[in-house]
């Protein structure tokens, strides 16, 4: 298998280039000014290394052939003329920085990563624009694999990235770490976009497939790295806590053909024992730092709860509802309701379940949420409530917009149906 | 995807000499960049071949256990690391990058549940495992 060198630069890319963004917005005080920049000595590097190979030490070379490029681009008057201001300061800091160039990319650049995470996920931003900053920024993925990653067309992610960084110039937005109730703000600003990340792959809301892998795995590393830049801060180790252990059930999730396969019937012996430890590992710091009641560090706590037990017969069910009734405390929501009435149907049987499950039929926000009459469905089921069970599991169907658990939620619905018939 | 790296043993790993403090803390500098840089999943040193054992198979029931030190020093290892990266080329990027002077280091990509689907294409051994499985969830209920 040989190395291509386009793809030996993207692998490069990919290492170098948040570090090379973070380091020249610092110096331009302008994402997308920096990053054009860095774009522009990637396309340099495309050009050059193919024959001249990949240099000792990439991260430097891209850095200097960024600045000498945006100097040279900025003289040329070929950039806005709003940009001059900026021509200005790199030329004062390339004066003062210069002969350090090497040591710069070298040096402990954490901080300035830790400003550009928290200005591509700016509140300032919409939702989906600072997703798609994250990505491209941070996760160095590309415009057309965020696309396919979000199943959108790749014009409206460009759109997207653009818009968002014309909108943190227009705002003059600073490139900055604040401090105090600002800063754990921007941090759950940012916690809150990776976990919609790693979500999205982890169970896809649209499309053919019931996972993509692919997104975990960015957001996983997203969050491994912000763990490195805020080691302080025990939601961060909840948040990375609580993916590692969802990831290590990715390969028991889905069966071979693709179809989804509910956490207690999947074969404990495929999940990923490396992502347990350093998950559990991950909730550890959250509490040492006293964070254990934080609602990400009790949703780790939960998921840890499923990795502990060896069988799913071992399931501490009654742990498990009482730190829903906790985390419905902290963060109150019709979800995390619903499932805590999940956990009390385990615990303490079906009707007790059910119970909690109708006091949120009429919850507006759950209107159209297929998980609602997929539990009702299920404790149904359990209660021999064949009739309505068929029903809720149908309506369930109609509402999720996943192929394959609307097959399975079909094949559920049937299987009552034929049970029905045959009690009869 | 995932990779292991796989370092290879010395005569100095062999003896159980441990490196000396400067390659010592190059070591840890890299380490620590693979952390931040989210790709580190695991890593760990081996004590040398000498404390090790191998178990020789031969038919359906015949083992016989060989003692450690193995002479063919090159060919064993004395370290690994787990990686999640997201290309080979990202991979052979971070190990160019690793302090080393001499020697030649291994990656080797772990297989993930995609590869086996060539092996079980009806699922048919899957659902095997998962009776399996099953049969064991029942023993252990019974149990409690």
């Amino acid at each position: 298998m040989a190395t291509d060198p386009r793809r030996a630069i993207e692998a490069v890319w990919r290492i170098e280039s948040p570090r090379l963004i973070a380091g020249l917005t610092r110096v331009v005080r302008d994402v997308g000014v920096a990053e054009e920049l860095a774009q522009d000595a990637l396309v340099a590097a495309l050009e050059q290394w193919p024959s001249s190979g990949v240099p000792d030490n990439p991260g430097a070379w891209l850095m200097t052939t960024a600045r000498h490029r945006g100097i040279d681009t900025l003289r040329r008057g070929a950039l806005a003329g709003r940009k001059l201001e900026e021509v200005g300061q790199l030329e004062a800091r390339r004066e003062a920085e210069v002969p350090d160039l090497e040591k710069a990319i070298d040096e402990d650049v954490g901080d300035d990563l830790l400003r550009l995470i928290l200005i591509s996920c700016h509140p300032i931003l919409s939702t989906e624009a600072r997703v798609a900053l994250t990505l491209r920024l941070l996760g160095g993925l590309t415009t057309g694999e965020i696309a396919r990653a979000f199943l959108v067309p790749e014009p409206t992610i460009a759109q997207r990235i653009v818009r968002a960084k014309r909108t943190l110039a227009e705002e003059k937005v600073p490139f900055e770490v604040p401090r105090g109730a600002e800063l754990q703000a921007r941090l759950s600003s940012v916690l809150e976009v990776v976990y919609l990340v790693f979500n999205e792959g982890y169970s896809a809301t649209a499309g053919d497939d019931w996972t993509r892998p692919e997104l975990c795995q960015d957001a996983l590393r997203l969050g491994r790295i912000l763990a490195e830049l805020a080691p302080e801060e025990p939601e961060v180790h909840g948040l990375v806590s609580l993916m590692e252990i969802q990831a290590s059930r990715l390969r028991a999730r889905t069966s071979p053909s693709g179809e989804p396969i509910l956490l207690l019937d999947q074969n404990r012996a495929l999940w990923d024992r490396i992502l347990i430890g350093r998950g559990l590992a991950a909730l550890e710091r959250a509490r040492a730092l006293g964070g254990e009641r934080g609602p990400y560090a009790l949703q780790a706590a939960i998921a840890a709860c499923h990795a502990r037990a060896r069988v799913a017969a071992e399931t501490d069910w009654a742990q498990i509802a009482s730190l829903y009734a906790e985390l419905a405390l902290r963060s109150p929501s019709p979800v995390v309701e619903l499932n805590r009435a999940v956990a009390v149907g385990m615990a303490h049987g079906p009707a007790a379940g059910l119970a909690l499950v109708e006091k949120l039929a009429q919850e507006p926000s759950l209107q159209g949420y297929h998980l609602l009459p997929s539990v009702r469905g299920d404790f149904l089921v359990k209660l021999g409530r064949l009739e309505e069970a068929r029903a809720e599991l149908e309506r369930a169907a109609s509402l999720t917009r996943n192929e394959r658990e609307r097959k399975l939620l079909l094949e559920r619905a049937a299987a009552c149906a034929r049970r029905a018939v045959s009690s009869s | 995807m995932k990779f292991m790296v796989i370092v290879k043993a010395n005569q100095d790993s062999e003896a159980g000499k441990l490196p000396d403090a400067s390659v010592f803390e190059a070591m840890n500098k890299y380490n620590e960049q693979l952390v931040k840089a989210g790709v580190m999943l695991a890593g760990e040193g081996l004590h040398p071949s000498s404390k090790g054992a191998r178990v020789r198979f031969e038919g359906p029931s015949k083992r016989t256990v060989i003692d450690g030190p193995f002479s063919e020093t090159k060919e064993l290892i004395a370290g690994f690391w787990l990686w999640e990266v997201k290309t080979r080329e990202e991979a052979i990027e971070w190990l160019k990058r690793a302090p080393f002077q001499e020697g030649e280091v291994e990656i080797r990509q772990i297989h993930g549940t995609e590869d086996f689907a060539a092996v079980d294409p009806t699922g048919a051994l899957r659902a095997k495992e998962d009776e399996l499985r099953r049969t064991i969830e029942k023993q252990q209920q019974r149990r409690n």
